[in-house]
């Protein structure tokens, strides 16, 4: 122990003058003065939700009904789970266009392995696929650190490579069946409005059950908490809206399993992002790599591994995908799935730059973009029009974001 | 105090080609004191700390610690002594908090993979507390929020908060407004008086007499002249810095 070290424990004393706020005035304050300075978190997503709500239920009274909201998060489930690998590897300030062939790869192999005369079974298949991604994330890594070569030319290299061999996998034939009815069952299956209740409940215990015993233990060690009052009042919100999600969908064909799937990726991964030491070296080096490397971080190790998530998120995002249309055809991978991707990150708050987002954004910016094309499907219009109103949502995202950028900048905050 | 500096370089050179940046330098750093580095640009101080540091060993020449002769062959062995070196360009991330910069690279881990933040946020504000560091509002909002005298501050702990002996801090005061220099020569001073060995690289010399003990001046690459602070003035310092007398002149026959 040195001299420096003695000194600290002689010198400890209460400090909760500078862990910050533990009322909740304050810590309501502390908020708005955030919100105020630009820091607007999920605020413009949340309501933009409400304005597009509102316009497609007053334009076809179709949209805002239990069947369509189950049909949303069917909808929406392959693009939020690519769009979680997206977020990572926008963290890093990289970039992954190779996703959406890479989830067709994944889903092609998948279906091959299943039918005649591989035969495997539903996990073989599903695991192997998997693990076929997880190689080409690695692989593409390997060449982004080892050459110091940008992501952006690497990955658009992987973008045609794994196009061309998704045709050649496909061959001649255009359509592969999916006949495995569990793999089928993926986006296809509901749960009885029993376990829905039951998975709601399960679910609320163990978010109240984490975030108690957090507090506790913040609590005890003496710095900054939540206000008692705030945590019940987020615990609350997030009941209601946990019981309201399962009472509309029981209304209807109950919850989608794919919802519940979408609910332990993005919890497992938020998990990874915001809690653990991988997670934290992944900010860093977003952040500044430099740092990273002098604070003694193996950058281009987790830089390799976020690239292996990315594919493997892809190739999960996949397979969903392939279930949903219990089939693979040439056209997979195709489209606008990787823009959508991108786009659903960065819509949802995640910044192309490195270094800022969250899990959380993967979802809010695919709700937005499924719940767009989804209304507009309901309305019948063009697919035109849909990339030109899914583009306009786009630029209104990343422009939201960059004003309320200049405001934390004016406020010295940036 | 520790009457023994506890680092001791004797008769430091490095050259790079055929430049000499470093010739025959002694220097040393006690415990409890805090020594000033000075000398034109090029005179051979950034070489100087950076063979401290492990960035790139000296060619030849000794170098003791705590008495004993040690190798410092990468910046790792370095702070595995206990020398601990703050940069000029600090090495924060921006978007992450205090406490995650101050633990960035050395967390603290809850059983299995979940960091323990509750365990992280007590230390550092212990830390920030022993300092007197005690300007930062939340030691949870983001780094980029923070003045430049706070990050130098927060940089200066980060260092200074794994049982280091040695400090050496590059021009700390560099970019920094009036009031904010002062709240970082107040961390110096304290660092210094806490016990550590604080090697201080400034080209202003008005900051040196203020938190400075001995002041060793540089010029190109040798060693001119060790001051001890108290009974020196700035014109002599400023003198040696510019025409201190060299046992070698550049060009001369190296001999041995």
């Amino acid at each position: 122990m040195s001299d420096g070290q003695e000194v600290v424990s002689v010198l400890e004393r209460d400090a909760a003058q500078i862990s910050g706020s533990n009322s909740i005035s304050d810590y309501l304050r502390d908020y708005w003065k955030r919100v105020r300075s630009g820091d607007l978190g999920s605020l413009p997503i949340i309501f933009g939700l409400i304005v597009i709500a509102f316009i497609f239920q007053s334009l076809n009274q179709n949209y805002l009904t239990p069947r369509n909201f189950v049909n949303l998060i069917v909808q929406m489930a392959g693009i939020t789970t690519i769009a979680i690998g997206v977020v990572y590897v926008l963290l890093l300030g990289e970039i992954d266009l190779s996703i959406s062939y890479v989830s067709a790869v994944a889903a092609v192999f998948m279906t091959m392995r299943l039918r005649p005369p591989d035969g495997w079974p539903w996990f073989a298949g599903l695991l192997s696929a998997l693990i076929f991604a997880a190689i080409i994330g690695i692989i593409q890594g390997l060449i982004i650190t080892r050459f110091r070569l940008p992501s952006f030319v690497v990955t658009l290299a992987g973008f045609l490579v794994w196009n061309g061999v998704v045709l050649i996998l496909i061959g001649s034939g255009g359509t592969v069946i999916l006949q495995d009815p569990l793999i089928i069952g993926i986006a296809n299956s509901f749960l009885p409005a029993m376990w829905g209740w039951i998975a709601a409940f399960a679910t609320i215990a163990f978010f109240a059950g984490t975030r108690v015993s957090g507090w506790r233990s913040r609590r005890k060690r003496g710095v900054s908490s939540t206000p008692p009052l705030m945590l019940t009042l987020q615990l609350l919100g997030l009941a209601v809206a946990i019981l309201a999600v399962v009472y509309v969908a029981n209304q209807d064909r109950g919850v989608p399993f794919v919802g519940l799937l979408l609910l332990i990726f993005l919890a497992g991964f938020t998990f990874l992002a915001e809690r653990t030491q991988f997670g934290r070296y992944v900010y860093a080096i977003g952040g500044n790599t430099e740092a990273a490397r002098r604070a003694g971080i193996q950058v281009d190790r987790i830089r390799v591994m976020v690239f292996m998530i990315s594919s493997i998120m892809a190739g999960a995002g996949g397979i969903i995908l392939a279930s949903r249309l219990r089939s693979v055809d040439t056209a997979a991978g195709g489209g606008s799935l990787m823009l959508n991707s991108i786009a659903a990150a960065v819509i949802g708050g995640t910044s192309l730059f490195g270094g800022s987002g969250r899990v959380i954004s993967a979802f809010l910016g695919a709700l937005v973009i499924a719940s767009v094309e989804n209304g507009m499907g309901l309305l019948g219009l063009s697919a035109g029009v849909k990339f030109v109103i899914t583009g306009l949502v786009l630029l209104l995202a990343v422009l939201v974001d960059a004003i309320s950028r200049r405001g934390r900048v004016r406020s010295g905050a940036a | 105090m520790a009457e023994e500096p506890i680092l001791k370089l004797k008769g430091v050179s490095k050259s790079f080609g055929a430049v000499q940046a470093l010739y025959r330098v002694d220097f040393h750093a006690r415990q409890g004191e805090v020594m000033a580095l000075v000398g034109d640009n090029g005179a051979g101080k950034s070489t100087l700390i950076k063979g401290i540091a492990g960035i790139y060993p000296f060619d030849e020449g000794k170098i003791f610690f705590d008495g004993k002769e040690v190798r410092i062959h990468n910046p790792r062995e370095a702070s595995q002594l206990g020398i601990e070196v703050v940069y000029q360009d600090l090495a924060l991330a921006d978007n992450l908090d205090v406490v995650a910069n101050m633990f960035l690279g050395r967390e603290l881990i809850q059983r299995p993979w979940r960091l323990d933040e509750a365990a992280m946020e007590h230390k550092a504000l212990e830390i920030l507390e022993s300092l007197a560091v005690t300007t930062v509002r939340s030691v949870r909002q983001p780094v980029a929020e923070l003045s430049g005298g706070q990050r130098q501050s927060i940089a200066v702990a980060k260092a200074v908060m794994w049982n280091s002996k040695v400090v050496i801090l590059d021009e700390p005061t560099a970019a920094l407004g009036v009031a904010q220099t002062r709240q970082v020569l107040d961390l110096v001073r304290r660092l210094a008086d806490n016990g550590l060995a604080v090697i201080l690289i400034s080209h202003n010399l008005h900051d040196i007499f203020e938190v400075a003990d001995r002041i060793t001046v540089l010029r190109l690459g040798q060693k001119v002249k060790e001051f001890v602070a108290a009974e020196t003035n700035q014109q002599e310092v400023v003198h040696a810095i510019t025409a201190g007398a060299l046992e070698q002149v550049p060009g001369m026959v190296k001999h041995e």
